[in-house]
């Protein structure tokens, strides 16, 4: 084929190649826009894939131990108590126990502590079945209010506890302040009183910013039906430390909250007796009431999930890891026979 | 001949198709715009394909006939020449209702009022957006309110805003075309007083106006002629922006119109038919002052769009105007296209929304349960607390009842759990389209040098189909061709002059001739041979000699050429510039004139040709156009030595049948071989014969021309016996061979198209000879093949010629038992059929139950070859394929006889070149060669099908992940719906903390490279098996969510059961697990590794954190401080890695499983490339051995 044959002569001089190339809309080259950036490829190669699992088995095993060992060295004591804590004549009507102002509701427990504790001793009180998540609960308080003085009519969301009959605004208002947690525990271990340190048991960030110092508890629990604890007029909200606690509404139906600290260490086998004021009611829907004594450690309280589950996964990896081996051995499809095979047929 | 069905394996041209086709106007190349092939038939058979067509392709002698019968009122509109006001007040009159359109165009969507009415309305047309609103307004009610008010609304108003801010800049950008085109002015005959022509604005330009265009002038709106510059009323104009012809055609003016102009006070009345979109076809006359008829036919028209050349004026009258114009009602504009892979997407969403429905049920029910388990204790629990005491009396506090309750909690799952229906991915996926488009433009293998043009996507909503294409029917003029036609070598006196070297002026010396002291010379070089120019030079007075003389004088003056002289910076050196709608034609006279016979000089009575440096006049007494029928035109020409000559040109089988057999047997014998050859090489070859007519000869002649041509009824019948009767007992002269040159890579192209198991169909207008020379030429079609061809005139010989080819097909099939087993496998020595087809026989097939067994025969083929069709035809060859099967079709075309097939494939692309821009207005993507397809859909389509089919599955699963994380914490809140995860990260995550990645990684990323996807043409496969976006994937892709979401619900919360962590706490944990296993998911699904992937990966990750430690700051709040108080502990990160290593194990190992033991094609062909890398060596082994069979 010629190969100069049909071009145009004469218009296209020098001038107009020029011209030409400089109205060109040839994409100008780059490696971005060809899509030629420097990559890296990576493939699961056999060696990728069997290092891979080693590697997640390797790392996670002596997770697992330390989380075990750690958990192991937690000392937890629990005691359930709102059933034992009802007198025994009136087991029956629980309700009409609790309900009733008149009653007594003290009630006292006897602990035996398993292994020796080291203080600090974590104090929790731990409610089964109550649900701090329930969307009709946690939507029913008021932040702004919580703050700051000058917000004390700011109820609107606190419903069905945002104002007294009279239209006095409620302070703390909603139904979260109004179900405070109103148990007390009181521990003597060989007739000493053990001293239960409620300071610092909310958080900082709460206690600054959250909850105003100006704030003080107003028309609380005046209402026709009494949820729980009362407050303390005369002490600024920012100082209600249980209240702080109870209204960080916890995530699970089933939730511990931290009550105080015994700073002082209990030796195994000793004898501690707790009087419990009983007076929450956790009956009228079966809820259960436990407290917990337990000391701590970087995993937290006792809870031996963790290391299993990193025993397991490491495990399941080491084998992974045989397996595919196994795998790549006994089925030698190396690359090159996929290439030659794969190809050869598929291309 | 009724049906020609036979095997040929011989690759010779096969025997003509025979039949009649209309006599109109009609030159050997412009048989690519007629949509009729036969109109007598059409006319019989309205099962044809569009109605409007019809009227185009009418008979001359139909079209006088119709001209003695008016037109009835109703389907007329009248003109009144010179008088704008005189036409609207007789349409008023006539009760059309509407007038004639203004001549504005409007081509805009909006206006300013419009706009925001109408672009919402537009944009809620895609079901998504209403769903979203829907859960908007839902939202808004007190009872069900889950987000915040305005927080809800934010990611529906943001994906509205940012559609609409695209849309209107492309409505800003149609309404600046639609003023510079409203504004341009043009010559219009001013009021009656003082007529005289005056600019005026086009927009102003009505019905019935007279203008006056000056050469090269644009003409405003469609016109009738009434008078030009040439005294015999021709007018040369370019169609190129009507229907992408870039040679000149020739319009006229009527002779009764011709003397008298309009500024004499020329009157009429024009009856024309209704606007239409036939841009072939008008009908109408003209009623002159005398109550005298002229019929007005295409011929008489001038098109809106069409420039005026070589004639220094033009005046006619407005008949169609703005919107009425046939180029306005062809530009409807490209139907939206939907991509498959959307509407396979649609299906997987139902899926999703009856999960959601689902979930959403579990929900409520299991509230009500609830409820009703608990119905008594309501009252006292704490965090119930079913009355509210505070007003005096009691009254229940948001209680309305269990149904009631169950109700809202219904409402409210479906908010909560709304982005089970990615949002975001609609959004996603128009970024990802924009930015894989913005690749394709930039892409320096899609530009084409030659025009300076480069890649261009005019629909943003199908990328992602490119990689999918399973049949590509393809224009050939244009677009496997360039529609140069370039003379190759001669046959002459039996002796065969290929020899032809590349031209060069010093060597062999193109030949220009010297008028005064001026050098005009041919504007286009051509070989020649040298033997054959030593021949003509020194010949004499041999025989040989006088026999080429004839010859190069017979294709200088056989043809309708025009000569324009055009001007060089050089004032000594003219061009000669030969225009004429027949590209061979053009090609003959330049080969003549590069031999030394050049035409320099044509008027309407006489030609002037230099005949080696010897200027000469010849006389033209009569000019046979070509037609369909003979296949073959003639002049008789005075000569200079008072001889009279008839010099006849045509196809060889057309002309075999009138040369005189009798003498001259060698010649004729050795010409028949050349012949052979010549079109064996592809070429398109022409045989020339010569006859001296005698005095008598001559004058029966001339009486019978003058009769035939001005008798009233069947001139053209006439006429055409007239030139049959004097075209015979002709001297062979010899023939020629012109190339209609390929593109450059058109072979490569398509073998690569081939192998990558997509079916190429040519669609063309050209002959069938033309058709397979072509096919040969490129490869489509091999000398292997076995060809099965398919002519018929009726529809009884379509369905016996039919039935034949099914047989065959089939008895071809058993005897090759490899077919089956093979498909993928290309000549594997398996029998491979070509199907080759004409217009005729679609006519009786197309839209019948014919249809059935043609595409049974056509699916069996390796290549069909359809020929002679017109342009509604390919589109019905194209909806032929895409209404029976699942697979994707893809239409390239270059002119407007391709814009519905464009349209109507599921990806049209339009070949912006030489010719006009119509094909490019209507096609999805535009570039400037065939051979682009090869990059455009073994690259960018796949790489566009992979990402987008994995991006949308992305996007399910992670929307599924996240949402069931949700979910399966409503069980332990009662039923209740309340999110641990704040309001704020659930809108945020599908739209800010996972969204991003997806997008880069849809728009960068690729799973192979340019190189192995274009030298291994199979890897296109996948895309056809639509092996990255199908049910099962999407399956699995479920099951990894759920298994993510257990994982990333269940992990922390059996860690933190006994803690006395708070709920936004957990919730913080759970959302930034979510949202790390989602992104280290992505992570192991992306091939390749940038920079750009690195930082957007772990950057959002890291921006999660950000805007989860921000939220988190927001004393208001309930989340205050949480995260910070969470991730002071060890056990959180402890926490966090179990939750991310057992959340993403399975799908590792699923992944190393399968790419290991279970590879793709692509997989294999990624391992290659990597290994490649490593090891040069091996890998060139490695091809050669696996290669090396295929």
């Amino acid at each position: 084929m010629n190969s100069k044959a049909g071009s145009t002569f004469g218009s296209d001089g020098a001038t107009d190649s020029s011209a030409a190339r400089r109205n060109s809309k040839k994409p100008k080259y780059s490696k971005f826009t060809q899509q030629e950036l420097p990559a890296c490829k990576p493939l699961l190669t056999p060696g990728i894939v069997i290092s891979t699992f080693a590697l997640i088995g390797i790392i996670f095993i002596p997770i697992g131990l330390a989380s075990l060992s750690a958990s192991e060295h937690v000392v937890e004591l629990v005691d359930r108590y709102d059933a034992d804590c009802v007198p025994q004549h009136l087991r029956d009507d629980k309700l009409a126990f609790i309900q009733n102002s008149q009653t007594n509701k003290t009630c006292t427990r006897r602990l035996i502590v398993p292994k020796q504790m080291s203080s600090p001793i974590q104090v929790y009180y731990q409610l089964d079945n109550f649900y701090q998540n329930h969307r009709r609960y946690v939507k029913s308080r008021s932040d702004k209010q919580l703050k700051s003085k000058s917000s004390e009519r700011e109820t609107k969301t606190c419903e069905p506890e945002g104002t007294t009959g009279d239209g006095l605004a409620i302070v703390p208002c909603g139904l979260i302040a109004w179900s405070l947690f109103n148990d007390t525990y009181s521990f003597s271990a060989n007739s000493k009183s053990l001293q239960v340190n409620k300071k610092d048991i909310a958080w900082q960030s709460d206690k600054k910013h959250k909850f105003g110092s100006d704030v003080y508890p107003k028309n609380f629990q005046s209402g026709g039906l009494i949820g729980g604890a009362s407050l303390n007029a005369s002490i600024p909200l920012s100082e209600q430390e249980d209240l702080i606690v109870w209204m960080r509404t916890a995530a699970l139906p089933t939730f511990r909250k931290l009550y105080g600290r015994i700073e002082v260490d209990l030796e195994a086998n000793e004898e501690i007796t707790v009087v419990i004021q009983n007076n929450y009611n956790t009956y009228s829907f079966g809820g259960k009431k436990k407290l917990v004594l337990s000391t701590t450690s970087w995993i937290g309280g006792k809870n031996n999930f963790l290391g299993v589950a990193y025993l397991t996964v490491g495990g399941l990896c080491l084998f992974l890891a045989m397996g595919f081996i196994l795998l790549y051995v006994f089925k030698p499809s190396n690359l090159i026979s996929w290439l030659y095979c794969g190809l050869s047929l598929r291309l | 001949m009724a049906a020609n069905l036979g095997l040929f394996s011989d690759p010779s041209p096969p025997p003509p198709i025979s039949g009649h086709v209309p006599s109109s106007r009609r030159r050997p190349s412009h048989d690519r715009i007629s949509f009729a092939p036969d109109s007598s038939h059409s006319a019989s058979s309205p099962s044809a394909l569009g109605v409007p067509a019809r009227h185009g392709s009418r008979a001359e002698s139909e079209r006088l006939a119709a001209s003695q019968r008016d037109l009835p009122d109703e389907d007329a509109r009248l003109v009144v020449v010179g008088d704008a006001p005189g036409t609207a007040e007789a349409a008023a009159r006539l009760g059309l209702g509407v007038g004639p359109a203004g001549n504005a165009v409007r081509t805009g969507k909006y206006s300013v009022l419009s706009f925001l009415p109408r672009n919402l309305f537009e944009q809620f047309r895609r079901v998504a957006y209403v769903y979203f609103l829907v859960i908007a307004v839902l939202n808004q009610l007190p009872q069900l309110a889950v987000f915040g008010r305005g927080a809800s609304l934010l990611p529906l108003a943001f994906v509205l805003f940012v559609t609409a801010l695209k849309d209107a800049y492309e409505d800003f950008r149609r309404h600046r075309s639609d003023r510079l085109e409203n504004n341009r002015s043009s010559l219009v005959l001013g009021p009656s007083p003082l007529p005289r022509f005056l600019p005026k604005p086009w927009k102003r330009i009505r019905v019935g106006d007279v203008v006056k265009l000056l050469a090269d002038d644009p003409a405003p709106a469609d016109m009738v002629l009434l008078s030009t510059s040439d005294p015999t009323g021709v007018a040369y104009v370019r169609t190129t922006n009507l229907d992408g012809e870039s040679n000149l055609k020739s319009r006229y003016a009527k002779q009764e119109t011709l003397a008298r102009t309009p500024e004499d006070g020329f009157a009429g009345v024009i009856r024309c038919e209704r606007p239409n979109r036939n841009i072939y076809g008008f009908h109408a006359n003209l009623e002159l002052r005398g109550g005298r008829r002229v019929s007005l036919g295409p011929s008489n028209i001038v098109l809106r769009g069409c420039e005026l050349k070589n004639t220094a004026w033009a005046v006619g009258v407005v008949v169609y105007a703005g919107k009425d114009t046939k180029v306005m009602l062809n530009s409807s504009g490209a139907p939206s296209k939907r991509s498959r892979l959307e509407t396979r997407m649609n299906r997987e969403t139902l899926f999703l929304s009856v999960f959601l429905l689902a979930m959403c049920l579990i929900v409520c029910t299991l509230n009500g349960i609830w409820l009703v388990v608990h119905q008594n204790e309501l009252e006292l629990m704490q965090f119930f607390r079913k009355r509210d005491y505070s007003g005096g009396d009691e009254k229940n506090y948001n209680y309305y009842g269990i149904a009631m309750t169950v109700f809202i909690i219904f409402l409210m799952a479906v908010i909560v759990f709304q982005i089970m229906i990615p949002i975001s991915l609609y959004i996603s996926m128009e970024l990802v389209r924009l930015g894989q488009a913005y690749f394709m433009t930039r892409d320096t293998n899609l530009y084409d040098e030659s025009s300076n043009l480069r890649f261009q996507c005019r629909a943003l909503n199908i990328n992602e189909d490119l990689g999918q294409i399973k049949y590509i029917f393809s224009d050939k003029t244009g677009t496997l061709t360039e529609n140069k036609m370039e003379f190759q070598c001669a046959t002459v006196g039996g002796v065969d002059y290929s020899g032809g070297k590349a031209p060069s002026p010093i060597e062999t010396g193109f030949y220009s001739i010297v008028v005064g002291d001026q050098f005009w010379r041919p504007k286009m070089l051509v070989k020649t041979d040298p033997e054959l120019a030593k021949l003509l030079r020194n010949g004499g007075e041999t025989e040989e000699g006088k026999c080429a003389r004839e010859f190069f004088l017979a294709l200088a003056a056989c043809n309708t050429i025009v000569p324009l002289i055009l001007e060089t910076p050089d004032p000594k050196q003219k061009l000669i510039d030969y225009q004429g709608e027949s590209p061979d034609e053009q090609a003959l006279v330049y080969a003549a004139a590069a031999y030394g016979f050049v035409l320099v000089e044509r008027t309407s009575g006489y030609i002037v040709i230099d005949v080696l440096g010897d200027r000469q006049r010849f006389d033209v007494l009569g000019l046979h156009e070509f037609d369909s029928d003979r296949k073959r035109m003639s002049v008789i020409i005075g000569c200079p030595d008072k001889t009279v000559k008839l010099y006849v040109k045509g196809a060889d089988n057309s002309m075999f049948g009138v040369i005189d057999k009798s003498i001259n047997l060698d010649i004729i014998r050795a010409t028949e071989t050349h012949l052979h050859n010549y079109s064996s090489l592809g070429l398109r070859t022409l045989v020339v014969g010569t006859r001296k007519l005698s005095r008598t000869e001559f004058e029966e002649w001339q009486s019978a021309y003058e009769k035939a041509s001005t008798a009233l009824l069947g001139r053209a019948g006439l006429l055409r016996t007239v030139a049959t009767d004097i075209e015979r007992n002709l001297h062979i002269l010899g023939a020629t061979g012109i190339e209609d040159k390929l593109q450059k890579g058109v072979p490569e192209a398509i073998e690569s198209l081939r192998q990558a198991g997509i079916k190429v169909w040519v669609l063309t207008g050209d002959k069938q000879e033309t058709a397979i020379s072509i096919g040969y030429s490129c490869k489509l079609l091999t000398r292997e093949m076995t060809q099965i061809i398919i002519n018929s005139y009726s529809r009884e010989a379509c369905r016996k010629s039919l039935e034949d080819a099914m047989a065959m097909c089939n008895k071809l099939t058993e005897l090759s038992p490899m077919a089956q087993s093979s498909t993928t496998a290309a000549g594997s020595g398996r029998i491979r059929l070509a199907l080759i087809i004409d217009g005729n026989s679609l006519v009786y097939i197309l839209e019948t139950d014919l249809q059935e067994e043609l595409f049974g025969i056509a699916s069996k083929c390796d290549v069909v070859l359809c020929c002679r069709v017109a342009p509604l035809q390919k589109a019905g060859i194209v909806a032929l394929v895409k209404h029976r099967t699942d697979d994707m079709t893809l239409a390239i075309g270059d002119g407007a006889n391709d814009v519905s097939m464009i349209q109507m494939a599921d990806v049209g692309i339009g070949i912006s070149g030489q010719e006009g821009r119509q094909a490019v207005m209507a096609s999805d993507f535009s570039m400037g060669q065939f051979r682009f397809l090869v990059p455009l859909l073994l690259v960018h389509g796949h790489w566009n099908y992979q990402r987008m089919g994995y991006m949308i599955l992305y996007n399910f699963y992670k929307n599924a992940a996240f949402v069931l994380v949700l979910f399966w914490y409503t069980f332990y809140t009662a039923f209740t719906l309340t999110t641990a995860i704040t309001e704020w990260s659930s809108l945020l995550y599908s739209v800010l903390y996972t969204a991003f990645p997806t997008i880069v990684v849809g728009i960068l990323d690729k799973d192979l490279s340019r190189r192995t996807l274009v030298r291994y043409p199979r890897l296109y496969g996948a895309g056809q098996r639509e092996e990255k976006y199908n049910l099962k994937l999407f399956i699995i892709c479920l099951i990894e969510s759920v298994w993510q979401s257990l994982a990333i619900f269940y992990v922390p919360y059996f860690v933190y059961r006994h803690s006395t962590i708070d709920g936004s706490g957990l919730g913080d944990i759970w959302a930034l697990a979510a949202v790390i296993v989602v992104n280290i998911h992505l992570a192991m699904d992306v091939a390749r590794w940038n920079w750009m992937t690195h930082a957007i990966i772990w950057g959002s990750i890291l921006a999660t954190a950000i805007c989860v430690m921000v939220i988190d700051s927001i004393w208001f709040l309930s989340g205050y401080w949480a995260i910070f108080h969470v991730m002071g502990t060890t056990l959180f990160w402890a926490c966090l890695l179990c939750t991310i290593v057992v959340g993403i194990i399975p799908h590792f190992i699923l992944k190393a499983f399968i790419d290991y033991f279970m590879p793709s094609d692509i997989q294999i062909a990624r391992e290659m490339e990597k290994f490649g890398h490593l090891n040069q060596a091996m890998r060139s082994e490695i091809r050669m051995r696996t290669f090396s069979q295929s």
